[in-house]
């Protein structure tokens, strides 16, 4: 996982702002005066928020001119795979609640198999 | 065990696997009866989906609506391409954020498994970029989950 330390990683995506930022960059590069408005935020807000993207290793900034747009770090595995975990963990949760129920499920169909054994016998 | 693997396959792919102890025609149920959708597929907590449409049949459409106790809200609309009772379902479906999402084709097999199921959903994206894009937005549920967790822990 070269240049993603996962630990900042997850800190990283720890504030709602900063994972909106990275959905954002998702869909292409942006500046700072673009992220700024969706956000309703300073740039210096936004930048102290791209920072620590940053250092984090999950965006990086090219210079331009007087600006400089950020991207994701790489389409890569590197970047997907903390975002893999996070989904990981919202099915999983979802699939433990699946199981509660075909528990629940099974034991109705078990209940019905038994009355009707006992209406027959 | 019952663990769920998920990992990503070539440029376009999203595959997961779990294991139920519950055979295939109850696990395939769970995935097209609304009225069993509405009580597991939920994400993290604090969310509940007030509607599920699901017309389990070719070309029959489904919708599900999310909100939370903080009044938030997103939904999802799709419609079913093939099914074959208890062993697959194919559906296509995208994400209303309130954006539209690409859409998503997503293949889920059950094979019976000892007295248990295999299951294998397999999501096949247009294209690498809109496969980020999807885990970044789906990110921020999942977040919701592990961050909920780990409170709990510390």
């Amino acid at each position: 996982m070269e240049g993603v330390d996962l630990d900042a990683a997850f800190a990283a995506l720890a504030d709602p702002t900063r994972r909106a930022i990275l959905a954002r960059l998702a869909k292409g590069e942006a500046t700072v005066l673009e992220l700024a408005e969706p956000f309703e935020m300073t740039q210096p807000a936004i930048s102290r928020h791209l920072k620590v993207l940053e250092s984090a290793g999950l965006i990086v900034r090219r210079v331009q001119g007087q600006t400089r747009p950020c991207r994701l770090a790489k389409d890569g595995m590197d970047t997907i795979e903390p975002w893999l975990n996070m989904m990981r963990e919202a099915l999983a949760r979802n699939y433990d609640r699946l199981d509660a129920i075909l528990l629940e499920e099974t034991k109705k169909v078990d209940k019905r198999k038994s009355e009707r054994k006992k209406r027959n016998g | 065990m019952a663990k769920l693997t998920l990992r990503t396959e070539g440029e376009l792919h999203i595959v997961g696997t779990r294991r139920f102890s519950a055979p295939p025609e109850a696990v395939y149920r769970a995935h097209t009866d609304p009225e069993l959708l509405q009580k597991w597929l939920l994400g993290p907590e604090g969310w509940t989906m007030p509607v599920c449409i699901s017309d389990a049949r070719p070309g029959g459409k489904m919708r599900y609506e999310w909100v939370n106790n903080k009044g938030q809200g997103f939904y999802l609309t799709g419609e079913y391409v093939a099914l074959e009772p208890f062993r697959r379902i194919v559906h296509v479906e995208r994400m209303f954020l309130p954006d539209r999402t690409p859409d998503n084709h997503v293949e889920t097999t059950f094979e019976a498994d000892g007295d248990g199921t295999l299951m294998t959903i397999r999501m096949t994206l247009p294209d690498e970029k809109t496969r980020s894009q999807m885990l970044a937005t789906n990110m921020e549920h999942g977040m919701e989950a592990s961050y909920a967790r780990l409170e709990g822990m510390l």
